[in-house]
């Protein structure tokens, strides 16, 4: 299954090659034109000399990871994150470090060797190793060099009725869906980007855009679902089941307002469930591509995943396909507008 | 028969403190170098190998408990989430975003244990370790109707994790405490299988150590040894830990001296190392208990009791790390013990 595959790979900010190559053989079939620029951004464009609007569709490929910062004299790899992680998530985790994939583990002192009130305080990132079983520095440089990546080793699972668990959804379940709504035909020009460098700054989606240059673009992404225990419901940004979420204003972006309004009515116009993001808070491409030259009316369409930025991620399959028919019902729906159907 | 791979079947195979039924086939399918396999009241598996000696024979047990702490289902709440307590001592902040499988009653199911999302907790909340009763299994049922029809209350809940293969012959995974100790047996018996020795072994893969060395108790009082050997993962070198509360990895066990170790069992087995050439550790224990070695100790009219000590980092983590050569020299070095006992020695143990 794809989505299995496309969590599976690697991909930390810059280094997105393994999801990169993935993705490509899976679109070559259904694209004219494919092509990566100077930071790595892969662009695949359906009809580019046709006339009507064009439309961006974006996804980013990279994924929060660790960077090993350092090899102490004992063999542990000292790292920081790359892009948002608690550190609360990484205590007691494997990991795979580097081209070589070398198998590593996060430890920690043993319980009964601590004080009790040591273990009402966080681990921070610094008190943090990478054991990877190395005898000293020169056995540990022999494996991992500085700079490399440490990636979690989480299998995609699936769960309960029709649950997914799995590293990095945020955002392969963008990639995802980009990859299958390629497979729509359209005859207006489509271009999907598969950004690089969103967790560190949405570096990648600013570039991408301005070499597009759309008159719409709508961006997929992976979201925080908050309907857990001790959350109050106002707090939950978004829930899982209850359909793909729509941004109205996040760090980022506020996205078209006529265009958030008109995703809504297309979804209740075809009895798609969706749900309004509850929350102002994060910031996705659509803040980059916005601004792109003399500006893009946007819109956010998101999964809702459980736990994004840690080793595992939930979300529901129902979601998923949720926002893979809106946005084909969408695409439908600029064809007919522009009288090209 | 290549005991490292009974070792990796046996940390990934569940069995929590009290529910340590599932290992017993793979530790004695593990162990075709013993005469005979039994198990007690307690769920104990007890494996004999008999010696070569005149009856009334010596007898040595060797005990490693092969439960491990785990969690228990305590709630389901409305929408389908699992509350859980601990079978065991665990650190709570080991506990956030691990998978777990929950031993359900229809089979087994995977889920993560979650918490409220990091961006809606208070400021300075972040620095603080998210408190046990605040987590959560999430098993991606979708309301407590779901959730009901596969799980209840009382189900238990063990880490899931494979064994990773690190460098040289390191391993990764949990449950190494105490199966690494189980797996000392079995190369322990595996070298016995090649030498003659006098005395009668048991081995014994004790139950409900983490919750009070019970299995301990039961076991040794059926067995009566002369002599006691306990076999249990110590505090290795690891960050942030001293020297003088660690043993080192890749040096061999840690051999302990201290009130639960007898004085000639303890010179003894240092000279054994020596005579082999098996690396060893001192490893002064100043306060008996938390292992085996305190159960045996008084059991009846009293055993003479030993503690080696595999060498284990990050211990009660799903990320326990050892040196499997450690596991073989604790083997090694209890069956050339073992294989150097004779009557006088073990008349001379209760003369002081």
């Amino acid at each position: 299954m794809l989505l299995a595959r496309l969590t599976q790979a690697n991909g930390a900010p810059g280094q997105e090659d393994e999801v990169r190559d993935l993705i490509r053989a899976a679109i070559e079939p259904h694209v004219q034109i494919v092509k990566t620029d100077a930071l790595g951004n892969l662009l695949a464009i359906k009809n580019p000399d046709a006339p009507g609007p064009k439309v961006m569709l974006a996804a980013h490929m990279d994924e929060v990871a660790l960077m090993v910062v350092g090899i102490d004299g004992d063999g542990y790899l000292k790292f920081r994150p790359i892009g948002g992680v608690d550190p609360r998530v990484l205590v007691a985790k494997t990991v795979v470090v580097g081209r070589k994939k070398v198998p590593g583990v996060i430890g920690s002192k043993p319980i009964h060797l601590q004080r009790p009130e040591e273990r009402e305080k966080a681990f921070t990132i610094r008190e943090m190793v990478i054991d990877i079983g190395a005898k000293n520095r020169e056995e540990a440089e022999k494996l991992v060099q500085l700079g490399e990546i440490a990636y979690f080793t989480t299998e995609y699972e699936e769960l309960g009725e029709n649950r997914v668990k799995a590293k990095a959804l945020d955002d392969r379940v963008g990639c995802a869906l980009l990859i299958r709504l390629l497979q729509e035909e359209v005859s207006f020009p489509l271009i999907a980007a598969f950004t690089v460098q969103e967790e560190v700054g949405l570096r990648g989606a600013g570039v991408a855009a301005y070499q597009v240059e759309p008159d719409l673009a709508l961006v997929l992404e992976g979201t925080t679902a908050s309907d857990v225990p001790g959350t109050d419901d106002h707090k939950q940004a978004t829930a899982l089941g209850e359909g793909p979420a729509i941004s109205v204003m996040d760090r980022s972006v506020i996205p078209n307002p006529e265009l958030v309004q008109e995703l809504l009515a297309l979804a209740a116009e075809k009895g798609i469930k969706v749900q309004v993001r509850r929350s102002t808070a994060g910031g996705t491409d659509a803040g980059q591509i916005q601004l792109s030259r003399a500006g893009v009316k946007v819109a956010v369409i998101s999964v809702p995943c459980r736990y994004i930025h840690s080793p595992a991620a939930v979300m529901c399959k129902d979601d998923f396909e949720g926002a893979y028919q809106l946005v084909k019902h969408y695409l439908a729906r600029l064809e007919e507008r522009a009288g090209l159907s | 028969m290549d005991v490292k791979d009974v070792f990796r079947s046996l940390s990934e195979a569940p069995g929590v403190s009290g529910y340590e039924f599932g290992l017993l086939e793979l530790i004695k399918q593990g162990c075709p170098w013993a005469d005979e396999a039994r198990t007690d009241k307690l769920g104990n598996l007890i494996l004999l190998k008999r010696g070569q000696g005149p009856e009334p024979r010596p007898k040595v047990m060797l005990a490693a408990h092969m439960d491990e702490i785990g969690l228990i289902i305590t709630k389901i709440e409305k929408e389908g989430f699992l509350r859980f307590s601990t079978v065991g001592g665990f650190d709570q902040r080991v506990l956030l975003a691990q998978e777990v499988v929950i031993h359900g009653r229809k089979g087994t199911l995977t889920g993560i244990i979650g918490a409220k999302p990091p961006h809606i907790q208070a400021p300075g909340e972040q620095g603080k370790a998210v408190k046990m009763e605040d987590l959560f299994i999430d098993a991606g049922f979708a309301s407590a109707e779901e959730a009901k029809r596969q799980v209840r209350v009382g189900d238990l809940v063990t880490l899931k994790r494979r064994v990773s293969q690190l460098a040289g012959s390191f391993l990764s995974g949990k449950a190494f405490d105490d199966r690494a100790g189980v797996a000392a047996i079995l190369e322990c018996f595996q070298v016995l299988s090649t030498v003659t020795h006098q005395a009668d072994v048991y081995g014994v893969a004790t139950v409900q150590e983490e919750v009070g060395l019970r299995g301990a108790v039961t076991s040794t009082y059926g067995i009566v040894p002369d002599i006691g050997i306990a076999i249990d993962v110590g505090f290795g070198d690891s960050p942030g830990l001293s020297e003088e509360e660690t043993i080192k990895l890749s040096k061999g066990p840690g051999i302990a001296i201290g009130p639960h170790v007898h004085p000639k069992l303890h010179a003894r087995m240092v000279e054994t190392a020596k005579e082999w050439n098996i690396s060893y550790s001192l490893d002064p224990s100043p306060y008996p208990g938390g292992t085996d070695a305190y159960a045996m100790q008084v059991a009846r009219s009293g055993v003479a009791t030993i503690l080696l000590s595999i060498p284990l980092r990050y211990m009660h983590t799903p990320v326990e790390t050892l040196d499997y050569r450690d596991i073989q020299a604790t083997g090694r070095l209890m069956a050339m013990f073992i294989a150097g006992l004779d009557h006088e020695f073990v008349e001379g143990l209760t003369c002081f």
